[in-house]
């Protein structure tokens, strides 16, 4: 492996994520692959929602950083499969979120037909401030496509949780 | 738009700082499928593909565009943001089927005026007349009230989840994996609308009262869902579609748990008939489409060259 390839890898992986940017893209687990060959690199990214408003900016933010880094022809592209899992983000962005009064996902559902449970979601949620697990859920939708809403009731503060998808 | 250079200071200049390339628009980054192989499998036709594609991506627009009405006016914040989310899943889903459609056949795709930058799949969104929309009916009308709306949030999410779970399997790599993007997505959506109708039914007499007039408002297109069109009955042949008149026997299960648990009766109403003899996969509307598409679509209509 040459330098140059884990430099454009290295560079690729400091791109924090536009609406959670205490997380790059490496710990969201939406860079998928960088191929870089002298002055070409090849970025491959994998939406986290099919709507995520974010895509678009991930791209551009990709082609700033490594043209500034020295590459002169870069190319994103967008892989839909296998389709991004919560399961992806990494322990270090798993810190990150919780550091940052976000509640981390836990283990994604597996897959197979999905039966419909009409009772509230339960999930082991930790309030990420205070740490009591005395949480209630407000909404399953939150300010962005990945979160919901909880609010603890402990310390009453309200917080978001990454949705286990 | 980038004509719209005055030179003035602008409020958001602070936001900017040094640094400009926050800000994607006006990039080139618009297509959802690039570097996406989008090669034709074998024994599919282009063209019943991309029709194919056109109705489910229709009825996600369609639906995506109705359901944002609600932004702002939604009996709280919460429920706001929370159908404000499905709107915003239901588009994504929307602009890769759009664009799966313009790859898959390019012959869908309105015909723009020479140097226009607008993308296929904003051209199928934004430039196509009524009748070249392929979206059920069932989609169309406007959202009524809170009861309504999540009436026909429920039957529609639970028709939509039943029919990306099988179409995952499609012999299109492309359609299988919008679909399995689309399945984790849905069923959020599901679950956010079985759980408002149980609640609507079993809270106050009002909101009960208003459930169960919503039903028949709902039902009156409910077999439309499950009526297969043949491009419909092709792409399940060609292994890249699914017949819709499969799902009916899950959905309705889906459907009855759901009124069971809510205690509310199945509603029995005549199913709206065809309009000069089709329906919505025939490209025949309500009169509500065409008021919906004349808001959605008059300012990239009035700006055919625009760079946004």
């Amino acid at each position: 492996m040459s330098a140059a390839v884990l430099d454009a890898r290295s560079v690729a992986a400091r791109v924090t994520d536009p609406e959670m940017p205490m997380l790059t893209l490496e710990d969201l687990g939406v860079l998928r692959d960088v191929v870089a060959d002298d002055g070409r690199v090849v970025v491959t990214i994998t939406p986290t929602y099919s709507g995520c408003p974010a895509m678009a900016t991930m791209r551009d933010d990709l082609e700033h950083r490594l043209l500034d880094a020295g590459y002169d022809d870069v190319e994103v592209r967008v892989s839909l499969t296998p389709a991004w899992s919560s399961d992806w983000i990494t322990d270090a962005g798993r810190r990150a979120l919780a550091e940052h009064g976000i509640s981390p996902p836990g283990a994604a559902p597996a897959g197979g037909p999905i039966a419909l449970d009409l009772l509230p979601t339960r999930r082991a949620v930790r309030c990420p401030r205070c740490a009591s697990d005395d949480v209630r859920l407000v909404s399953e939708f939150g300010a962005t496509a990945c979160k919901a809403i909880y609010a603890c009731r402990e310390c009453l503060e309200p917080f978001d949780h990454v949705k286990e998808i | 738009m980038s004509d719209h250079d005055s030179g003035h200071d602008s409020v958001y200049d602070g936001l900017l700082g040094e640094d400009d390339s926050h800000w994607a628009f006006g990039t080139s980054f618009e297509d959802p499928l690039a570097g996406v192989d989008t090669t034709i499998p074998d024994g599919a036709d282009p063209a019943t593909l991309a029709v194919y594609c056109l109705m489910l991506g229709d009825d996600a627009l369609v639906y995506s565009h109705r359901l944002s009405q609600w932004a702002s006016n939604a009996p709280d914040l919460e429920d706001d943001i929370a159908l404000a989310n499905t709107a915003l899943d239901l588009l994504g889903q929307a602009r890769l089927l759009l664009a799966r459609a313009a790859a898959a056949d390019a012959s869908v795709v309105p015909a723009m005026p020479e140097g226009s930058p607008v993308p296929a799949e904003d051209a199928l969104a934004f430039f196509r007349d009524e009748p070249a929309f392929r979206n059920l009916r069932f989609v169309e009308p406007e959202n009524g009230d809170f009861a309504v709306t999540i009436a026909r949030l429920l039957v529609f999410a639970t028709y939509r989840l039943a029919l990306l779970e099988r179409l995952v399997a499609s012999a299109d790599p492309v359609l299988s994996a919008i679909a399995a993007k689309g399945v984790k997505e849905v069923a959020y959506h599901r679950t956010y609308a079985g759980r408002w109708f149980v609640t609507l039914a079993q809270g106050t007499d009002e909101s009960r009262r208003r459930l169960e007039a919503a039903l028949p408002v709902v039902w009156r297109h409910h077999d439309e869902l499950f009526a297969t069109h043949p491009v419909e009955a092709d792409a399940a042949v060609q292994g890249v579609g699914v017949d819709p008149a499969q799902l009916a026997g899950e959905v309705g299960a889906v459907l009855d748990q759901v009124l069971a648990t809510a205690g509310v009766d199945r509603p029995e109403v005549p199913s709206a008939g065809p309009v000069a003899g089709g329906r919505g996969r025939d490209g025949r509307h309500t009169e509500h489409l065409s008021r919906m598409l004349a808001e959605m679509q008059s300012v990239a209509r009035a700006h055919p060259l625009g760079q946004w």
